[in-house]
């Protein structure tokens, strides 16, 4: 490698070292848990063992972030583009993994059963298109950010600008998703008032960031993944282990799918599930039907593929051959996570129907008034507090047999990863470690998130569309600012916990796609594409996109009314429709009631908003194709670009002034 | 260094290209098509069709994955395109 000799000086020794001081960090931390785990046995309080998980590693990434500060924009933007692939892989395996796939994850599976690995699916198999279509071209092409390559492939700044607005777009609520899940898991754990939790993490992630930008980031996320597949791996491994002696769950949990199925049939023929309500776990299509399940796998995949945090990250390697394998090492660290949390699943689910469901009201298990008195637990309809308020509330309902039956149970998704340690009876220090996990994945997801909004606002609008004549140290010092304004925006709606935002995270992947992919993948494998086919596409695909959500989710009744004709509405919705529209005409209170009913149908052919990018793919790809031909063909210098863009051989395509980046 | 040929290598690169989005399809959605067919067939307690969407697609997928990696890489270096 030619290029590690000319940078031998700028952290080379750090890099070569990567293998030494990592392998050295994660000895350290077991030693930490093992350290912890005597505390607990010495009588040292839970409330410390918690407090001494959080801020150590918090303070760990810290100083990973301060020690890589730079006054380099190359380091800054693309982290010196000196990343190797397989510590790229991991910090990309922490920088997709966000605090909902690691907290809740296994419990739409365990809630779902089969129809739940749409997600499964849908956030591993985006990685194929992202090496085949994508990455390695951006890579070879030397962009700082994704509307980088818009703005040189289609013509300037229009094109940045509609980039970078799909870019903050899909990207806000997804921050601020992630700094509220830091301040819930804060709050769980360590009993924080929400709002100051809330800040505390936001402290740790401009700690990690700020100084440092893509390279500190970097490396923080690197060491978060250690911390966050270490805490997920190790309950569910024990569990195994203890049930069927065997340390792989992922192979053990075959014998628990056939036990839960034939739990299934027993609690139905007891009287112990009501046969209507129950989803068996192996069967598919009892929650999404097989066109909303292959949709949502679909859109969740194209999405991966055009979300500008994880496409970033592929601009930091050495070369476009470590690009390619790097998206491979990626896929490897998050799959390490995915296959297990089905056995997550398996197993609490197992638990429930075999230990929970069926015993006596007064013989409950533990562990459902611990996660109860949070509000995670439901008992006949009520906070399962205490035995009392189980039984009243029970007690209240014809016919209860006083024995605890599936329907009466209703559990948080969070609950199963969280409350995995005490089912399987393991010490607080685990609980801990689990809660030190999930603040890990959110922390370093909503880094990366954090950078690529702040990067696009400072890069892309100051720079490259406002000042094109700034000074380096001005540069860096706007992309500083810019992020901790980015940051306290995002930490302070998340402090308003607003319900909206947080289910309006699926839709990130559905208006990534429909804004970016077509664009994206046409302007590298089609050299006819042109500037007016690439801006309409963007623009159409979008607000396709962006329309259906909006339309279905807030003005249902009159989306519903205008796309009557393709809504999959049965004749008894439709009836219902109209009686509810009449009720709510005559009484305002029966509104609320009205709309929920609209969303139900308000849909073209059925398809659920979280795929609108099922409908906005299409029309961006069409749009770009006839328009394109019905435009003149792109200039010789452009087409030359393409073809330098296709081979990995040679300079980058852009080369930043400010920037002293290795050359090949 | 032998002759460069540009559009070759682009010509190979797309076969590879569509090559792996073919496998990508088939794992991705035309295997799990058949999920109660293959639900039939049990293997260590695991139905085989839910096994393929929680393990054996993902598995596919990291197998594609560094193949191509491997792949493109010959075909930039035969042709004369690789990095240094």
């Amino acid at each position: 490698m030619a290029q590690t000799d000319s940078n031998r000086a700028g952290g080379g020794d750090f890099v070569s070292n990567l293998g030494r001081i990592y392998t050295l960090y994660t000895g350290g931390f077991f030693a930490f848990v093992a350290l912890l785990a005597i505390l607990e046995q010495l009588g040292v309080p839970n409330k410390f063992i918690g407090y001494g998980f959080v801020f150590l590693t918090i303070a760990v990434y810290a100083v990973i972030g301060v020690i890589s500060r730079t006054a380099e924009v190359g380091e800054y933007y693309v982290a010196g583009r000196r990343v190797p692939a397989f510590y790229n892989g991991m910090a990309t395996g922490a920088d997709w993994m966000s605090g909902a796939s690691f907290v809740g994850m296994a419990g739409t599976l365990f809630l779902l059963g089969y129809d739940g690995l749409a997600f499964v699916l849908g956030w591993t198999g985006g990685y194929v298109l992202v090496a085949i279509l994508i990455a390695p071209f951006l890579r070879k092409f030397g962009a700082f950010t994704v509307p980088d390559f818009f703005a040189e492939r289609f013509g300037g700044n229009f094109a940045r600008f509609l980039a970078v607005i799909v870019l903050v777009c899909c990207s806000f609520t997804y921050v601020t998703a992630q700094i509220y899940a830091t301040g819930i898991i804060a709050q769980r754990f360590l009993g924080m008032d929400f709002v100051v939790a809330v800040y505390v993490g936001l402290l740790g992630i401009l700690l990690c960031s700020m100084l440092g930008g893509m390279k500190a980031v970097t490396w923080t996320q690197v060491a978060q993944y250690i911390v966050l597949i270490v805490a997920y791996l190790l309950p569910v491994v024990i569990l195994s282990t203890q049930k069927y002696g065997i340390p792989v769950p992922q192979l053990t949990y075959g014998q628990a799918l056939q036990d839960i199925t034939a739990l299934e049939q027993s609690l139905v023929a007891n009287g112990l599930a009501d046969a209507a309500k129950l989803k068996p776990h192996i069967q598919p299509f009892t929650t999404y039907d097989p066109l909303n399940f292959f949709a949502l796998i679909f859109c969740l995949m194209v999405g991966t593929a055009s979300l500008p945090h994880i496409l970033m990250r592929y601009f930091t390697t050495p070369s476009v051959r470590e690009a390619r394998a790097s998206v491979a090492w990626s896929l490897f660290f998050i799959f390490l996570l995915y296959f297990t949390a089905p056995a997550y699943a398996a197993f609490s689910k197992l638990e429930v129907y075999s230990d929970v469901v069926g015993r006596d009201l007064n013989n409950l298990r533990e562990w459902l008034f611990n996660y109860g008195s949070i509000g995670l637990v439901k008992v006949c309809g009520v906070a399962a507090t205490s035995i009392d308020a189980v039984k009243t509330a029970c007690g209240n309902i014809a016919g209860h047999p006083g024995v605890l039956r599936l329907q009466d149970l209703a559990i948080d998704p969070d609950v199963i990863v969280l409350s995995t340690p005490e089912i399987a009876g393991l010490p607080y220090v685990i609980a801990g470690l689990v809660a030190a996990g999930g603040l890990a994945a959110a922390l370093s997801t909503a880094d990366g998130l954090l950078l690529a909004i702040a990067n696009a606002l400072s890069h892309d609008i100051y720079y490259k569309m406002l000042d094109k004549n700034a000074p380096t140290h001005r540069r860096l010092i706007v992309a500083r600012i810019l992020l901790v304004l980015v940051a306290l925006g995002a930490a302070y709606t998340a402090s308003t916990k607003p319900a909206d935002i947080l289910s309006m995270v699926a839709w990130a992947f559905s208006l990534a796609a429909a804004g970016i992919f077509p664009a994206l993948v046409l302007g590298i494998w089609w050299k006819r594409a042109t500037t007016a086919g690439a801006v309409l596409g963007m623009i159409l695909g979008f607000g396709i996109c962006l329309y259906y959500l909006v339309g279905t989710r807030y003005f249902a009744p009159g989306f519903y009314e205008m796309w009557s004709f393709l809504s999959n509405a049965t004749p008894a919705q439709i009836a219902k429709f109209a009686e509810l529209q009449a009720a709510c005409a005559a009484d305002a209170a029966k509104c609320a009631e009205f709309d929920k009913h609209a969303q139900t149908i308000a849909n073209w052919w059925g398809v659920r908003n979280i795929s609108a990018a099922l409908f906005g793919l299409p029309v961006g790809f069409l749009t770009i194709w006839v328009v394109s031909l019905f435009t003149p063909a792109p200039s010789e210098r452009i087409q030359a670009m393409v073809d330098a863009t296709r081979q990995p051989a040679g300079d980058t395509i852009i080369r930043d002034k400010d920037a002293t980046l290795p050359a090949h | 260094m032998q002759q460069r040929d540009g559009a070759r290598h682009w010509r190979r690169t797309s076969r590879l290209m569509w090559t792996m989005f073919a496998l990508w399809l088939f794992f991705s959605f035309i295997v799990h098509f058949f999920v109660n067919q293959l639900n039939e067939i049990v293997i260590l307690g695991f139905p085989l069709g839910f096994y393929m969407a929680a393990q054996g697609s993902l598995i596919a997928f990291l197998v594609i994955l560094f193949t191509f990696a491997k792949a493109q890489d010959n075909i930039d270096r035969s042709e004369g395109f690789a990095e240094e």
